[in-house]
């Protein structure tokens, strides 16, 4: 077995040390080192989404990265958003367009939007359909999905528009 | 009637858990000193074990055992068969081979375990994995579902001296007879093949067998939950109430995890009882494609008679389907198959034959659709064969045939997956059509549109089919609804969840009875320690069966409410209304008690009660459906096809829907939406692709696709309402119904888009490759 690394890391705004293998994944460090449980695995191999992180601002799958690649560095992941009682938009407007189903895809799915929302403020059908492409979904066939990120879009216009006017 | 929450779009209840990362799926599972486990799996399909050495596998740190099916001892024994042989259907022939908890001496399929490992973490199991020397002789694999049943193929199971696992025959009326009156005869070789189910969620486990309290706690993915809990407790020789089975979260299900007693299941529990530890595993993606039940290769030949005029004399189909290694689900592929074929029409003369074969690959259970998009796309093709050689309109061709709606209930004689004569409750097939026409404009497509587009060169093309989903079946389900003290509500239900909103639809239906908001009614699902009668969440039964039952219970509760207010209160029962978490008297408002203080009076600490009295306002209530309720609808859509990249647009999709009362359109919405995925999946690139060798070539998402979001068109639905007479709230499933339909409309749609073609598609799914292959065979023929 290889030796311990030492992995300091900030998640969500708080900082975290570990000593882990270097073979493991980010994903795992995330999920089973630290406990945050809500990004999930659903392939392994880079394809379905699901494990999808925000890793210093931008989305990457945190299934094909080392926990030791991220020492240093800025993440962010589905519990660093809302919380039950007080939903970020993104997630208040899932809940009103039934965005999900299972649950099992949308962390990863949300985490995808979030970054594309802020690069696209006012997306067309298409563009949200471009930007979730890498997210597999089997359960809603992504037809809430795009309405989710529609309404979100909305909400966000909202929120912006009320910091503007210093309400 | 008048609701308040039934029938309402109503936001989910479970959803702030789901979006905030805090809702508990298995692998979220973490106990003390729990440890991993990971199953070495046969490269080979079909070999004989000559020897397994586990010795440099145990000597490495970390690992905590090895074991064998020698290991099992005379715990090792094949599972019980899930579903029962139909044996009310005369002559039925049925070969029992169920599923083996870790093969033994022979293997049967790829990815079939031979060993397992438990060690401290995933990563040391894993490794040690590559330490099992296992001496394994490769035998023939019988890959090829046809060539299985010819004479000198090489066979699955020796002892049984053929690969036919079952043979039924089924007919109503006298085909043959039909066929020699019928004007014209249509034929068609049809192939459908195999995909997976594809959960976003793989299968996972955790066992926790605790020797102090001898109880085992099982968190699985599972559709069934009491169903394992009490094979589970049978196998291990305790008693149901040792044993407590939770499904949590589950991330998708789409019919595997249907599935009880499989190996990991069967061998863990084991394990964990013998180390007296907790035990988790968590499938991996290529485990799921090489070990997660699939679904179907059919191929058939069939054929249907007709007048001149269009009017359908007899169908006959013969069809083979292959089952795997394994029919530990029995005939319930098929015969959904059988039952689904003649679908809404009038079909006076119907034979019906399927041969089932054992092949070396993994076994065969429902996906989402089970059976019966395949009976739909035969009919369809074979209806719009018809329509070509009658020069008739396709959407004619099936007016001309529609059962009518006075005509129900309609006997079809043939025997389902609930070895009963279907029987198809109501519905009005014609009116969905008529809906699905409407919305998509069919005259101005064909006569304005589709011209116009054509001769801009474009391949446009529209399909039109109608279909039937059997839903709702038996055998019963159950739910207890509870009033506590806080004027909250909680309710109970066997059957498990994943991502149906059970815990939403099920909380409207109980809100509605009892006047309370319906974020206030939490809903149990899955866990046999809160209800443990039930059989589990398919067939798209859960809103039908379970529903039905939680509605009879919380009807019950309402009764109970009702009398102790009107003693309370001193005001005639029919006076109450139980309305914002209180019962108030409607002429006089003021005379009120809270729903929670009358739940308190309900269960008094001290003092006497009249005899016969229970206690507290709750009560539990079964409902068991005569039959199962049938829903159906009209799928409408329109393609374009790029000859050149043979890629196929959908450029819209419509279908007008009919699954009777509605708890909640915006979770039926969301089922047909990811049912039409999962069609649009298997008519584009779904296939698991087997080599000759019996090898899987596209175990992988990066291989094998399932719809993105720039592959689904948006999905336009119209609901119409024919509710079931068959329960109380006129309830009909529609989880299936977006997937059964898809494939057919697929077809008829590309062929009508490749018209100057003259292309006939007989086979699901059409990948690019295989529509060029398609177009060029056409253009040399």
């Amino acid at each position: 077995m290889s030796d311990l690394i030492n992995v300091k890391v900030t998640v969500n705004g708080m900082a975290y040390e570990r000593e882990v293998e270097p073979r493991m994944l980010l994903v795992d460090f995330i999920r089973h080192e630290l406990g945050l449980t809500g990004t999930h695995v659903g392939c392994e191999h880079g394809v379905c989404g699901t494990c999808t992180i925000l890793f210093d601002g931008s989305p990457v799958r945190s299934c094909l990265l080392f926990a030791v690649q991220a020492v240093g560095h800025e993440i962010r992941t589905i519990e660093g958003l809302g919380t039950i009682d007080h939903l970020h938009p993104v997630q208040e407007a899932f809940r009103e367009a039934h965005g999900a189903q299972c649950g099992f895809c949308t962390p990863g799915m949300i985490m995808s939007v979030l970054p594309f929302l802020e690069e696209n403020q006012d997306p067309t059908e298409q563009e949200i359909r471009e930007a979730i492409d890498g997210n597999l979904c089997r359960c809603t066939g992504y037809q809430h999905i795009i309405q989710a990120v529609e309404l979100a879009s909305d909400k966000l216009a909202e929120q912006r528009q009320s910091v503007k006017e210093g309400r | 009637m008048e609701t308040k929450y039934f029938g309402k779009r109503i936001q989910r209840n479970e959803d702030p858990r789901i979006l905030t990362g805090q809702a508990l799926f298995v692998d979220d599972v973490e106990l003390p000193d729990m440890l991993h486990a990971t199953f070495l799996r046969s490269d080979y399909p079909h070999a004989r074990i000559n020897s397994i050495d586990i010795s440099a596998a145990l000597a490495r740190p970390g690992v905590i055992a090895v074991y064998t099916a020698k290991d099992m001892g005379d715990y090792w024994k094949p599972g019980p068969l899930l579903v029962p042989a139909p044996t009310a259907i005369p002559g039925v022939v049925f070969n029992k081979r169920t599923q083996v908890p870790m093969a033994r001496e022979e293997i049967r399929h790829q990815g079939e375990p031979i060993a397992v490992v438990i060690a401290k973490s995933r990563y040391i199991a894993e490794d040690a994995l590559a330490d099992i020397v296992a001496d394994l002789e490769p035998l023939d694999p019988v890959v090829d579902v046809e060539k299985a049943l010819e004479p000198g193929s090489p066979l699955v199971y020796n002892d049984l001296g053929t690969n036919l696992a079952s043979h039924v025959q089924q007919e109503n009326g006298n085909y043959a007879a039909a066929a020699a009156q019928a004007d014209v005869v249509i034929k068609a070789h049809i192939v459908i093949d195999r995909g997976i189910a594809g959960a976003m969620e793989n299968r996972g486990l955790v066992v926790q067998w605790d020797p102090k309290s001898q109880h085992l706690t099982v968190w699985a993915t599972t559709q069934a939950p009491i169903a394992l809990r009490n094979g589970l407790s049978g196998i291990l020789g305790l008693s149901e109430s040792q044993v407590r089975v939770i499904a949590p979260f589950v991330g998708g299900g789409f019919g595997p995890k249907i599935m009880v007693f499989q190996p990991e299941e069967v061998v863990l529990t084991w394990a964990s009882m013998k180390l007296g530890l907790p035990i988790k595993y968590i499938e991996d993606r290529q485990e799921n494609f090489l070990a997660m039940t699939q679904e179907r290769n059919q191929i058939h030949d069939a054929e249907i008679a007709l007048t001149k005029d269009g009017k359908i004399l007899g169908v006959k189909d013969v069809f083979v389907q292959d089952t795997g290694a394994f029919n530990s689900y029995a005939l319930t592929v098929p015969l959904n198959t059988q039952t689904h074929t003649t679908g809404p029409y009038k079909v006076p003369n119907y034979y019906s034959e399927f041969r089932v074969a054992f092949t070396d690959r993994i076994l065969v259970t429902p996906v989402r659709g089970a059976g019966r998009p395949y009976g739909v796309f035969v009919m369809e093709r074979l209806m719009d064969l018809a329509a070509k050689k009658l020069g008739l309109d396709p959407t004619e061709i099936r007016r001309r045939n529609y059962l009518q709606p006075e005509e129900f209930p309609y006997r079809t004689g043939i025997i389902g997956q609930d070895f009963a004569k279907n029987i198809l409750d109501s519905g009005n097939y014609p009116a969905t059509l008529d809906k699905a026409l409407e919305m998509i404009e069919y005259e101005q497509f064909i006569k304005e549109e589709q011209p116009k587009l054509r001769a801009q060169g474009k391949h446009v093309g529209i399909g039109v089919v109608t279909f039937t989903e059997g839903t709702g079946v038996g055998p019963y389900e159950g739910g207890r609804v509870t009033v506590e003290a806080s004027g909250k509500v909680s309710v109970a239900t066997g059957v498990g969840t994943q991502g149906q909103g059970h815990y939403t639809s099920f909380a409207q239906v109980v809100a509605e009875q009892l006047g309370v908001p319906v974020e206030d009614v939490r809903v149990v699902t899955g866990d046999t320690d809160q209800f443990h009668w039930g059989a589990g969440t398919f067939a798209s039964r859960g809103a039908t069966v379970a529903g039905n039952a939680i509605h009879a219970a919380a009807s019950l509760v309402r009764a109970k409410i009702l009398k102790l207010a009107s003693k309370t209160l001193q005001v005639p029962e029919e006076d109450l209304v139980l309305e914002n978490s209180e019962i108030h008297s409607a002429t006089h408002p003021t005379t009120c008690i809270p729903l929670g203080e009358l739940a308190v009076k309900a269960n008094p600490s001290r003092g006497a009660v009249e005899p016969g009295a229970e206690p507290g306002l709750e009560a539990t209530a079964y409902y068991g459906p005569p039959y199962g309720a049938t829903a159906g609808g009209t799928v409408a859509m329109i393609v374009e096809v790029d000859t050149e990249l043979m890629r196929v647009e959908i450029k819209r999709y419509v279908i007008a829907h009919d699954c009777g009362t509605v708890i909640n359109p915006l979770i039926v919405d969301g089922q047909i939406h990811g049912g039409v995925s999962l069609g649009v999946g298997n008519s584009f690139f779904e296939k698991l692709v087997y080599d000759e060798n019996g090898q899987l070539m596209n175990g992988t998402f990066m291989d094998y696709l399932i719809p993105r979001a720039t592959d689904m068109p948006y999905i336009e639905i119209g609901h119409l309402s024919t509710p079931s007479p068959l329960n109380p709230l006129g309830i009909k499933g529609v989880g299936e119904a977006g997937a059964i339909p898809t494939p057919a409309a697929f077809a008829q749609a590309v062929e009508n888009a490749l018209a100057d073609y003259n292309l006939e598609v007989r086979e699901i799914p059409l990948s690019p490759n295989r529509l060029f292959e398609l177009l060029e065979e056409s253009k040399t023929s």
